[in-house]
C-alpha cells in the first residue's frame, strides 16, 4: 500500500518537474522568437538607410553603387536572419569600406542632410549589433535546456526547430563609434 | 523599400520607462546616482521616466521617483544589506507596472535579492538589466542559482557598467552583455568657483579618496611629495576625503605636512570647487578600480589628470593623450611626471582640450543615447511590460 502511495507521489512530482520545465522551455522560446523579430526589423532599418544613403548624392558615384548594391542584396532574402547572414555581413563590409572611416564620416556628417542620414545609419549599426548580440544570448540558454537528456527524452520542445544562432559580421565601423 | 519615415518613426518615438532601483533612495550611493543621473539623461531626450526604489525617507522625493516602502537590514553575503522584498513588495511592483504602463522595465543590479529581482519575477515584456558590481560569485548564488532563474531568464537584454563587471555576470549567470560605461555629468563641473585664494602661483595639487585606504594610493604621492617640494617649495596639496587625519599627519615629516592642507569628507558642489583650484588633479590609485568617473569629473573641470597607468585608467586617458600617466605604485616616477606637468604650461593647456573632449565622450547625454539603443533593441511593437501573474508559486509555470 504504502509503496504504491510512494510511487504516485514520486510520479507526481516528477510530473509536476517535467510540467514546469515545458514551461520554461517555452517562455525561453518565446524570448529567441521576440529577438528574432527585433533582429530582423533592426537588419530591415539598416539596409533601408543605408540604400537611402547611396541614393542620396551625399557618397561619390562609385560608393554609391557598391553601397546600393549590398543594400539591395541583403534585403533580396527575406528569410530569417540565420539564411541572410552572408549578404548581411557582405553590407556591413560595404559601409566600412565607403563611409567607415572618421574622415569619410566627418564628411558626411558636415551637411545637414548628410547628419540627418548619418545618425539614422548610426543608430541601425548600434542597434544591430546589440539586437543580434540579445538573440544570440537567448539562443544559447534556450540550446542549453534542450540539450538536457529529460528534455530530448519527453520531447518537450515538441517539433519547434532547434534555435541557430547569427554568425554575421555586424562590427561597427571606426568612423562611427561613439556617434 | 520600407518608407524611411516609417522605419524612423518606429524607432526613436519617446518611450515609457520603468527603472528599479535595489538600495535605498536616502542613501548616498553609486547606484543610486548611476539611476539618477540616467534618469534624467532619459527625460532630456524626451522620454518618460518612472523610478521605482526602496526609500527610508519618503519627503522630498523627486517627481518621477515611486517609493516602494522602507527597505529592511538583513544579513547577507557576510554583511548586512538593506533590502525590500517579501509580498508587501511584491505586490507595490505589481501595482507600480500595472499603473506605469511601460514600454521596457530596466531593473538594476538584479542577481541580489532585491526590489530588482522581485521586478523580473512579477514583469512579463521588454526586460532590461544592468550589471554593475563586479563581486566574487556568492555561496548563496552558486547554490540557490536555480531560485533566480526563472527572473534572469526573462530579461531580454543586459548591460554590463565595466569589463569587470561583465565578467561577473558572465561567470555567475552565463551568457553575454552590452558593455556600456557610466556617465559623468559635465555641466555639474563647468561652473563653480577656486576656493579663495585660489588658483595659487606656487601651484596646487589635488588629491580624492579616503586617506587611508591603500587603493587610493595617497602613500605613493606623499612618498612623491619630499622631491616635488624641492622642485616647487611653494606647492601645495589638498587632500580631500575622510579618514583619521591626525593619525596621518602625526606620522608626516613636518616638512611634507607644512605643504598639505586637509579637507576631509568634501559635497559635490565643494568637489568641483576643488577641480578648479588645482593645476593637477593626481590618482594615485594602486588597483581595484573599474572605470575612473573622478578622472573624467576632473578632465570636465578643465583639471589636467595625473594618474596611475592601472589598465581602467590608462583606457580613460587614452594611454596618456587625454591625461598624463606615471608607472603605478612608483612614486619616483610619480614626482618626474608631476614636475614636468607643472613646468610645461603649453602641455598643460593641451591636456585641458583634450581631457575636455574625452570627457563628453562619457557625458550622460551619450550615455543615455546607447543605453536608450538598447530600449529600442528589445522594444516589441504594440507591447507592454505587464504584471505577469502565471506562475508565482514556483515562477516556471506557463
Amino acid at each position: 500500500m504504502w509503496v504504491a502511495i510512494g510511487i504516485v507521489v514520486v510520479l507526481a512530482l516528477f510530473g509536476v518537474y517535467l510540467a514546469s520545465t515545458a514551461g520554461r522551455l517555452d517562455r525561453l522560446h518565446h524570448r529567441v522568437d521576440t529577438a528574432c523579430a527585433s533582429l530582423n526589423a533592426q537588419l530591415l532599418r539598416r539596409s533601408t538607410i543605408a540604400f537611402e544613403l547611396a541614393m542620396s548624392g551625399e557618397l561619390d558615384p562609385a560608393a554609391s553603387l557598391v553601397l546600393a548594391d549590398a543594400a539591395i542584396r541583403a534585403q533580396e532574402n527575406d528569410g530569417d536572419p540565420v539564411d541572410r547572414a552572408q549578404p548581411e555581413s557582405d553590407l556591413t563590409k560595404a559601409i566600412i569600406a565607403t563611409i567607415g572611416s572618421r574622415e569619410a564620416v566627418d564628411l558626411l556628417f558636415a551637411t545637414e542632410s548628410g547628419t540627418t542620414l548619418g545618425n539614422q545609419l548610426s543608430s541601425a549599426l548600434h542597434r544591430t549589433a546589440i539586437s543580434r548580440r540579445f538573440y544570440n544570448d537567448a539562443v544559447r540558454a534556450c540550446r542549453a535546456v534542450r540539450r538536457q537528456h529529460l528534455v530530448r527524452w519527453f520531447s518537450l520542445a515538441g517539433h519547434t526547430p532547434m534555435p541557430q544562432t547569427v554568425e554575421m559580421d555586424d562590427e561597427v565601423p571606426s568612423g562611427f563609434e561613439g556617434r | 523599400m520600407l518608407p524611411v519615415d516609417a522605419a524612423q518613426k518606429a524607432g526613436s518615438s519617446p518611450m515609457r520607462v520603468g527603472i528599479v532601483c535595489p538600495y535605498d533612495w536616502s542613501a548616498p550611493g553609486g547606484v543610486k546616482q548611476h539611476i539618477r543621473d540616467l534618469a534624467n539623461a532619459l527625460q532630456d531626450l524626451g522620454h518618460d521616466v518612472s523610478v521605482l526604489t526602496p526609500c527610508e525617507d519618503e519627503s522630498d522625493l523627486e517627481p518621477f521617483v515611486v517609493s516602494a516602502g522602507r527597505p529592511i537590514p538583513v544579513p547577507y553575503n557576510g554583511s548586512v544589506a538593506r533590502l525590500s522584498f517579501g509580498p508587501v513588495s511584491a505586490a507595490r511592483v505589481r501595482r507600480w507596472v500595472r499603473d506605469g504602463d511601460f514600454d521596457v522595465v530596466h531593473v538594476h543590479e538584479p542577481a541580489s535579492p532585491s526590489l530588482s529581482v522581485l521586478a523580473c519575477w512579477v514583469c512579463d515584456g521588454p526586460l532590461v538589466a544592468t550589471w554593475h558590481s563586479s563581486s566574487e560569485r556568492s555561496r548563496a548564488m552558486s547554490a540557490f542559482y536555480y531560485l533566480l532563474q526563472t527572473a534572469m531568464e526573462k530579461i531580454s537584454g543586459r548591460i554590463a557598467v565595466s569589463e569587470k563587471a561583465r565578467q561577473t555576470l558572465v561567470e555567475n549567470v552565463g551568457g553575454d552583455a552590452v558593455l556600456i560605461p557610466n556617465g559623468v555629468t559635465c555641466k555639474q563641473f563647468e561652473g563653480g568657483e577656486p576656493f579663495e585664494g585660489y588658483p595659487r602661483p606656487g601651484r596646487t595639487i589635488l588629491f580624492l579618496g579616503r586617506i587611508d585606504e591603500p587603493r587610493k594610493g595617497l602613500q605613493v604621492l606623499l612618498h612623491a611629495m619630499p622631491k616635488i617640494v624641492d622642485r616647487f617649495p611653494d606647492i601645495r596639496l589638498l587632500v580631500a576625503g575622510p579618514g583619521d587625519v591626525d593619525g596621518l599627519r602625526a606620522s608626516l615629516d613636518p616638512k611634507v605636512a607644512e605643504h598639505i592642507e586637509f579637507l576631509g569628507l568634501i559635497s559635490e558642489d565643494d568637489k568641483v570647487r576643488a577641480f578648479k583650484s588645482a593645476d593637477v588633479y593626481v590618482a594615485p590609485n594602486t588597483g581595484g578600480e573599474s572605470f575612473g568617473i573622478v578622472l573624467l569629473e576632473s578632465m570636465a573641470a578643465g583639471t589636467p589628470v595625473l594618474a596611475s597607468d592601472i589598465e581602467a585608467f590608462a583606457k580613460v586617458l587614452e594611454h596618456g593623450s587625454a591625461g598624463a600617466l606615471f608607472e603605478n605604485e612608483n612614486s619616483e616616477d610619480l614626482a618626474t611626471q608631476l614636475e614636468q606637468l607643472l613646468a610645461d604650461d603649453a602641455r598643460c593647456l593641451a591636456l585641458r582640450a583634450e581631457g575636455f573632449r574625452r570627457s563628453r565622450e562619457f557625458d550622460w547625454a551619450s550615455v543615455a543615447r546607447d543605453v536608450v539603443r538598447v530600449y529600442e533593441a528589445v522594444l516589441q511593437p504594440g507591447v507592454k511590460v505587464e504584471a505577469d501573474f502565471s506562475g508565482q508559486v514556483f515562477g516556471r509555470f506557463g
